[in-house]
Parts: structure tokens; C-alpha cells; sequence
């Protein structure tokens, strides 16, 4: 990543779903440039050489065997559900396809 | 102008695992709406995934199997999109370092062999399923986090009838090696088409639509030979193609622009921070290369080159692993291959393929009484429709030794030539009128005589071995 990383706050809300006011958006924006400017700062030090590392520490092959474990009893499961139709959490009607 | 099909495809297959992809949680079609859910399978915050090892093991013996190259350093990534199949709002998926890299499959076209290029297959979690009901519509998680490989081909089909090929060679590979059921009904294996139309000989390719989540072969078909047309009628009336995504109508049989959000499509990638690399050695490797069955090209030709079968019953062999399987124990012990293969084309298939109150047997035993069975009719013990008599019962169980039984029943051939030609003398000495017919000309009448010497030997006569002796001795009067 050697570019200069650019934020744009407005655009990154709209993919969250997040709604911000004008107001929020100038000033997210302003703080989130901070955040990645101050980031940034890692570019001056010399990577040449070291792989990218996404974790601390150097473990791999956290496997879990091919074993079923139980599952929460499904009422437990749908107690959070802020409503259920059915057996089901309920969604609003919604085109079929329209993603994934 | 002529214009050319570019056809690639995303293809999406449930592995055969007893769990999920990340929990425990049971993997299993039918199931009362979310039964097999947990707090990592619903998304709540905070709970952890961890890694099936079976998932991992199956998509690398997949890899191997499409020659593809393995990475030895595999890494996690979020996919970041937001709608409620997906409660975490983001889809754990191989983005930059995925399990397997290049490979392709082989397929028949009219024009000859043609190799399809498989770009890379990664490994990721299955959405949950959503109902749509009349007013409303609902989320059930118990497929949510499956396992799911995704094999992506390069662009290189340029008919429907290709892409079935090709997708035909893929579910044959991965069904035989046992890594998914890949049944289509189930949604097992599920493919995004992508489809662009350039002039013919062009290299620069034309602006490619999608078509998401087609589950069925004849779908996809109809689809791409859909879009091959329309494409083409708006290039020749002046109608841009617009690069988006496109749904299939099964009823219409026509695709239909889904007008998705303008920026879905931008994921935001980035390393999942709750899993830790996959790190494959060379000694895993090999011993997931071992469990691999032999694929069916190299197994029929193996089977030509060891038993001397014709290419047409070893190809049919070699398609159905467990009648293979089978056939090759039976073998073993044969004094004939080739004989007891043209028997088990016939007669052995016919009896799998019929309908039975038991599942049919095909262990080693079974295998090893077949042969005995089939060894006592090449060595002349018993005929041709003995052997057919006692075919049900030595596959089913209940012969356990077929030498034991023939003696024990007196149910042997009856070879002897001196007996059999007394036996033809006793049909002639008691049908004068048939032979009156045969020196008459009828020279089906001899067929008569070898009737009656087969009851006259109560079954056990060879009527290969009669029918020339009839007509000699019955010229021999003439």
C-alpha cells in the first residue's frame, strides 16, 4: 500500500447504512483523516523484506475437528429476534435475489 | 458481423461435512427452521469462529484433483455487504490468498478435446436462507455458515452447451471423490454465469453480464443461449449492453435486469483478524493426495490396458465408482476378465439396477463369490442358464460357496458326450414325426431336440454343446 490511503467519509457511511448528517460527515471526516494520517506514520519505517502480518503473534492451522457440537434451543435462538414469523426471523417483504 | 460467446463461470459447491464451516453446529437439509444455530452461526458479537478442518481438507483434495496448484499459505478475509442472509454483515471468504490456484478441466466438444482453465477455487461460508411469504418475508440460519467452495473458471467457453460440459466433468469429479453430493435440488451446487459477446477473433473482450445463483443445468442452458441472442440483437440495433447483473425467469424463459444498488458491489475487503492463516505442509499435502480415488478417465484406461475391455464397457465402469469397485474384486480372482466383464455388463448391471428389498451386496465376499461363481461356468461345471439361476443368490448372500451348492444340488453340466448323445437317440427314438420334419427340410426342428434333451438332462445339458451334436446325429439319419 504505498498510495496515500483517502477516506471518504460520506461514501464509506452510504456502504454501512449509516445515515450522518452534514454536520457528522465534516467533522467524521475530519477526525478519520487524523486516524489515518497518524497511520500513516508506519510508511516511514523501512518494510523492505517483511512479509504483511494480519495477526500479533505467529500461530496458524486453528482447526476444529469435523464434530457436531449442540445448538441453542431454537426459542433462545429467536429471543433476540425484534420479530419472528413463524419459526423465522421476520424481515420487511423484500425482492427476492437482490443480493448475494 | 459473426460474434463470438465468452462464457466464464462462478460455481459454488456445499462440501460434505457433518458441520458448519465455523461451529458445530449440525450441517443437514430439511431441518425445522433455525434448529442448527449458535451464537457464531447467527453473528452475535463477540463470538468466534474456528476452522473445519474436513472444509479445508476436501477443497485441497479438490484442488489436487483439478490440477491445481496448492498455496501453501492460505488467508481469511471479510467480505463486507449488508443484507439480512448474512447476519454479521460481512461473509467470511478467501479474497487475496486462496486455497488453490490455476488447474482446469477437459471436455468433449463437437470440434475435439477442449481445456478450460480454472482460475482459482476458495473456501467461504454459506448465507442463511430467506422465505418470502405474501406480506413479509423470513430468516432461517440453519444454512447459514455451510461450507462452500468456490470454483472460478477462466472465460473460456463459448457455447451452453460448454459450460454444461464443463459444469458436467466438475460434479462428476467431485461427486466420485466424495468431496460434495453436488445435488442440484438441494441447491448443492449453485453457479453465477457471466457472459460477454465479441466479433469473432477478436481478443479484447465485450461487456459481460451476470447471472446469479442458477441451481439448475437446463436453467443455465436456456439462460446463456438467452443472452447469447439478446446480446447479439443489441449490438445489431444500436442498444448499448450495459455491464450489470441479470436474473433468470424460469417461467418467462427470459433475463431480467435486477437493478441492484448502485456501489454494492464494493465489499471492502480486509484480513479477518478472528482467524489465523492455513498453513499447508508438503507431508499434508501427500496425505490428502492419498485419500484421492483414481479418476474415472484413468481408471478406464487402466482397466482397458489390464482386463482387455473395450473402451465403451470401461467407460461405463468406470463412471459408477462402486460397480467399479466391484467388478475389479471379482476380477481379481477371475480366470477370465474379459468373459466375466461382458458377464457383469449384462447380467450383474441388470441385477444392480433392478429393484431389490435389500440393498444389493458388493463387499469383498460378494465379489470373491461371484468369481467362484463365474470361474465354475468358464471351467464347463455348470451351463449358461445355471449360471444366470444362481446369479441372484450368490450376489444376495444366500450361496455361500457356488462349488458346495452346484454339488450339493446335483445342479453340475453335464458334459459327458456318451450320455448326451443318449439322450438325443432317446428324443429321436421318441419323436419320429419331428424327425420326419427335419429330413422333410425343417431344419427348425432340431431346435425341438435340444429342448428335449435339456429336459431329458433336467437342466444341466449345455445347449452350446448339444445343438451341434443334434445336428450331426439327426444328419447323420438323413
Amino acid at each position: 500500500m504505498g498510495n496515500d490511503v483517502k477516506i471518504d467519509v460520506a461514501y464509506v457511511a452510504e456502504l454501512a447504512r449509516l445515515e450522518l448528517t452534514d454536520e457528522e460527515k465534516a467533522l467524521f471526516q475530519k477526525q478519520m483523516e487524523g486516524i489515518v494520517d497518524w497511520v500513516a506514520k508506519i510508511k516511514e519505517v523501512d518494510v523492505e523484506g517483511v512479509p504483511p502480518t494480519m495477526h500479533g503473534h505467529e500461530e496458524v492451522n486453528a482447526f476444529r475437528e469435523d464434530e457436531v457440537r449442540p445448538s441453542m434451543e431454537r426459542e433462545l435462538a429467536l429471543a433476540n429476534a425484534p420479530a419472528r414469523t413463524g419459526d423465522e426471523f421476520k424481515l420487511p417483504k423484500i425482492v427476492e435475489g437482490a443480493e448475494s | 458481423m459473426e460474434f463470438e460467446n465468452t462464457i466464464g463461470l462462478e460455481t459454488h459447491v456445499q462440501l460434505k461435512t457433518n458441520t458448519k464451516m465455523f461451529c458445530g453446529c449440525l450441517l443437514k437439509t430439511g431441518c425445522e427452521p433455525n434448529t442448527n444455530v449458535c451464537p457464531v452461526c447467527l453473528g452475535y458479537p463477540g463470538a468466534l469462529p474456528m476452522m473445519n478442518k474436513e472444509a479445508v481438507k476436501l477443497t485441497v483434495m479438490s484442488g489436487l484433483m483439478l490440477g491445481c496448484e496448492i498455496n501453501r499459505h492460505a488467508t481469511f478475509d471479510r467480505k463486507n455487504y449488508f443484507y439480512p442472509d448474512m447476519a454479521k454483515d460481512y461473509q467470511i471468504s478467501e479474497n487475496g490468498q486462496p486455497l488453490c490456484i490455476g488447474g482446469g478441466v477437459t471436455i468433449d466438444t463437437p470440434a475435439g478435446k477442449k481445456f478450460i482453465r480454472i482460475n482459482h477455487i476458495h473456501l467461504e461460508e454459506d448465507a442463511a436462507k430467506i422465505n418470502h411469504y405474501a406480506a413479509h418475508s423470513g430468516v432461517d440460519f440453519n444454512r447459514g455458515g455451510t461450507p462452500l467452495m468456490e470454483i472460478v473458471s477462466e472465460p473460456d467457453m463459448a457455447s451452453a452447451d460448454e459450460a454444461i460440459a464443463y459444469l458436467t466433468a466438475l460434479k462428476e469429479m467431485l461427486v466420485y471423490a466424495g468431496v460434495s453430493d453436488c445435488n442440484l435440488e438441494d441447491g448443492n451446487m449453485r453457479s453465477d454465469v457471466n457472459i460477454s459477446i465479441r466479433p469473432a477473433g477478436a481478443t479484447a473482450l465485450g461487456t459481460k453480464v451476470e447471472i446469479k445463483n442458477m441451481n439448475s443445468f437446463s436453467g443455465i442452458h436456456a439462460a446463456l443461449e438467452y443472452e447469447a441472442k439478446r446480446q447479439r440483437y443489441n449490438v445489431a440495433h444500436n442498444i448499448p449492453i450495459i455491464q450489470e447483473t441479470r436474473r433468470w425467469d424460469s417461467d418467462a424463459l427470459e433475463t431480467a435486469s435486477m437493478r441492484s444498488k448502485e456501489n454494492a458491489h464494493d465489499y471492502r475487503y480486509f484480513p479477518e483478524p478472528d482467524l489465523v492463516p492455513v498453513e499447508l505442509s508438503e507431508e499434508q499435502i501427500e496425505e490428502w493426495k492419498g485419500l484421492l480415488p483414481e479418476l474415472p478417465e484413468a481408471r478406464r484406461n487402466r482397466m482397458m490396458a489390464d482386463y482387455g475391455l473395450t473402451e465403451y464397457d470401461a467407460e461405463v465402469l468406470a463412471q459408477a465408482r462402486e460397480r467399479a469397485d466391484f467388478f475389479e474384486a471379482a476380477a481379481k480372482t477371475s480366470k477370465n476378465a474379459k468373459l466375466l466383464c461382458n458377464f457383469f455388463m449384462s447380467d450383474v448391471m441388470a441385477w444392480f439396477n433392478a429393484e431389490h428389498e435389500e440393498e444389493p451386496q458388493t463387499d469383498a465376499e460378494a465379489a470373491a463369490r461371484l468369481s467362484a461363481l463365474f470361474n465354475l461356468s468358464l471351467d464347463g461345471k455348470i451351463n449358461g442358464p445355471t449360471l444366470k439361476e444362481l446369479l441372484p443368490e450368490v450376489l444376495e448372500g444366500e450361496i455361500a460357496d457356488p462349488a458346495k451348492t452346484v454339488e450339493e444340488h446335483g445342479l453340475g453340466a453335464v458334459n459327458d458326450t456318451a450320455q448326451l448323445e443318449e439322450f438325443i437317440r432317446q428324443a429321436i427314438a421318441a419323436n419320429p414325426k419331428s424327425v420326419a420334419d427335419f429330413k422333410a427340410g425343417k431344419k427348425a426342428a432340431a431346435g425341438f431336440f435340444v429342448g428335449q434333451v435339456m429336459k431329458l438332462s433336467k437342466g444341466k445339458a449345455d445347449p452350446k454343446v448339444v445343438a451341434p451334436m443334434v445336428n450331426k446325429i439327426l444328419s447323420a439319419l438323413a
